[in-house]
């Protein structure tokens, strides 16, 4: 059994090495489809009957006070942690329980960290460059070219990040705000179908904060996008779907307004809030 | 034009590289022409004593290339890299030795003197195959490359980097030392190799042969800086620079970080062994006191006063430390290391970058990974 699916993977993941054409299959709908997930780490129930489906598409953010299972969800996504039951789909297709994390992100998951991470001595060109999906192993990237598609490709998320007159300054000069568009570009150039984003606006302006709002909505329709934010005023701006994690499982789902009037999702968050203020 | 070759070619489209090889190549030229055509006592000629110092300062200049490759470009301090010269030195000296033939003091036709002293009756059988020119210069690569292979495999698969990787890189060296130190070894022991006579048939006393050598040696330096400025020019050039910076973050976007430090440590190694092979027949004996740490840390202080992740600004320091060790050991040695120190410790203060980084404040050129560099990433 574990033999036959595992070969049945490796013909799919033959597949991925043609990023423009991603076999997921999402013709039912969803892309990403989580079903009664439940994750207990020394008997601490961090993700309790989990569902939740996202839409090919969607731009879905995800909030909830501290310790409500966040970070932990994406974990499971990406395959850095194993659920202790309950089925994770990409698509209709692929099985993500089944799969590693290379594996994974080579499907076309990408996942952005909190800390932005870029390569300060390269271009923000060359930055992008590093990032794009292509043979990574020694010779060919010792004699790889540049040429006009390579250039097209970035040049064109050079412009969706609006980091385009910035192509030839190292990343090093950047802001702390142009750093987290880098690092989105960068997980653009791998061509994902879900972009899963923690926390892209912490330490932002509120001029930041809009644009980097607009860069995801623009992002949402070419692909999925999960955001996990605490910020309010910014989930208010983007979000057409808000998800409310709660102790490990959904405590309410639908658009801002209906959220924010749900009267267990206020006591959560004045709850939380209070708590909070007793510290 | 054949794709997969074009990566080598880059380079000569770039200034600085011209620039570069102009300035070296004019130098050779000069010296090459004052040298034939000026008359001994007119006070421009360049006398052979002086050609076998230019081209002994080349061959250090080639080493701190490929120093600077590794250090400079992913950041992998080598305080070791005085035992890839030694080994490249040691292959080309097993060669010279198996030419002297049976002109040695003791006229064995096979064995050299010191084997013939310590009463061995035949050669170990690593000497075999070293009276063939050919299989030496492979060697010349082979010996280094491999050693760098074996060591830099076990280094980063286990992903040791940093001051661990430097600590080990010095232990390395000092336990070749250690080794080759010994009689037993086969190696001539403390005396090394030396009494060399012909390198290809010619007399390596002639100041034809010594030319010959330093134009050899400037055209190895050129090559070698070539291949350097076609790797750290090539996108794989950009992954090292990457790792270099943000390890992690390089591994995360699906480079094998580990392979592409092992590719370039080895290329790196094997150019020192390139830069020792040519040195021996200059200086005319190779001994264990090359792989000593002093001279690897010496090294890497020749390529941070040049200025670091330049390849040219290890050239310039490579030189000018070394004539300076020239001109102080001859005036007042005493004053060597003094002056060292003090040269040192004034770059550091007043020209972080080294002489390149002022070269390049001149010029506003920028070349590739010599941006943003702070002194905490020096001393790492």
């Amino acid at each position: 059994m574990s033999i036959l699916s595992s070969l049945a993977n490796r013909d799919r993941v033959f597949d991925f090495l043609v990023p423009a054409e991603s076999p997921v299959d999402v013709r039912h709908g969803p892309i990403l489809y989580l079903e009664d997930v439940t994750v207990s780490f020394d008997g601490f129930k961090a993700i309790n009957d989990l569902n939740l489906t996202i839409d090919d598409g969607e731009l879905r953010c995800i909030i909830g006070p501290n310790g409500a299972g966040k970070t932990t969800m994406m974990d499971i996504i990406t395959g850095k942690t194993r659920p202790d039951s309950g089925k994770v789909w990409f698509g209709s297709r692929h099985d993500l329980l089944t799969m590693n994390e290379p594996q994974i992100a080579s499907l076309g998951i990408g996942r952005k960290f909190q800390k932005p991470t870029v390569f300060e001595a390269l271009t923000v060109f060359e930055n992008l460059e590093l990032a794009m999906a292509a043979d990574k192993r020694i010779l060919p990237t010792l004699t790889a070219r540049m040429n006009g598609e390579i250039r097209d490709r970035i040049d064109e998320v050079l412009l969706t990040i609006g980091l385009a007159e910035l192509r030839e300054r190292p990343a090093g000069i950047l802001s702390h705000g142009q750093k987290q568009w880098l690092e989105i570009g960068m997980l653009l150039m791998q061509r994902p179908r879900l972009l899963l984003v923690d926390e892209p606006v912490a330490g932002m302006t509120e001029q930041e904060m809009e644009r980097t709002a607009e860069l995801l909505t623009g992002l949402a329709g070419k692909q999925s996008v999960v955001v996990v934010e605490h910020d309010m005023g910014f989930v208010r701006s983007i979000a057409r779907k808000v998800t409310v994690l709660h102790q490990g499982s959904v405590l309410a789902e639908g658009s801002m307004d209906q959220v924010s009037c749900d009267p267990r999702v206020v006591e959560v968050y004045l709850g939380a809030e209070a708590e909070e203020e007793a510290v | 034009m054949d794709s997969s070759r074009l990566w080598l070619l880059r380079p000569f489209g770039e200034r600085s590289t011209l620039i570069f090889l102009g300035v070296l190549l004019a130098a050779m030229a000069l010296v090459t022409l004052l040298h034939v055509a000026v008359p001994p006592g007119h006070p421009l000629y360049v006398s052979a004593y002086t050609v076998n110092l230019f081209g002994k300062y080349l061959s250090y200049a080639l080493l701190a290339v490929a120093v600077d490759l590794v250090w400079g470009y992913l950041g992998i301090l080598s305080l070791g890299h005085g035992a890839f010269f030694a080994l490249g030195g040691y292959a080309m000296g097993m060669y010279l030795m198996r030419q002297i033939g049976d002109r040695g003091v003791y006229g064995h036709p096979v064995l050299p003197d010191f084997m013939v002293f310590l009463n061995w009756d035949s050669l170990p059988w690593y000497w075999h195959g070293f009276d063939m020119a050919g299989f030496a210069f492979l060697m010349v690569l082979l010996a280094p490359g491999a050693l760098a292979l074996v060591f830099g495999f076990l280094a980063f698969r286990s992903r040791v980097t940093g001051v661990y990787l430097s600590i080990i890189t010095q232990a390395l060296t000092f336990a070749l030392m250690l080794a080759f130190f010994r009689n037993e070894m086969g190696f001539g022991g403390n005396n090394g190799l030396t009494d060399f006579r012909e390198i290809l048939g010619f007399n390596l006393r002639s100041s034809e042969t010594r030319l010959g050598l330093f134009l050899a040696t400037g055209v190895a330096l050129a090559l070698g800086y070539v291949l350097c400025r076609a790797i750290v020019t090539s996108k794989l050039g950009r992954v090292c620079v990457a790792t270099r910076d943000a390890e992690a973050r390089t591994r995360f976007l699906g480079y094998r970080v580990e392979r592409f430090q092992l590719f370039v440590f080895t290329v790196s190694a094997m150019l020192a062994g390139l830069a020792g092979a040519l040195y021996v027949p200059q200086v005319g004996i190779i001994n264990p006191s090359e792989f000593s740490p002093l001279f690897s840390i010496e090294i890497v202080l020749w390529v941070a006063l040049g200025g670091r992740a330049t390849l040219y600004g290890a050239v310039i320091g490579a030189i000018l430390v070394n004539y300076a060790k020239t001109v102080f050991t001859g005036v007042m040695p005493d004053a060597w290391l003094f002056a060292l120190g003090g040269l040192f410790v004034l770059v550091t203060v007043f020209l972080p970058k080294g002489v390149a980084g002022l070269l390049a404040l001149r010029y506003r050129r920028r070349a590739v990974g010599s941006g943003a560099f702070s002194g905490k990433e020096a001393s790492a």
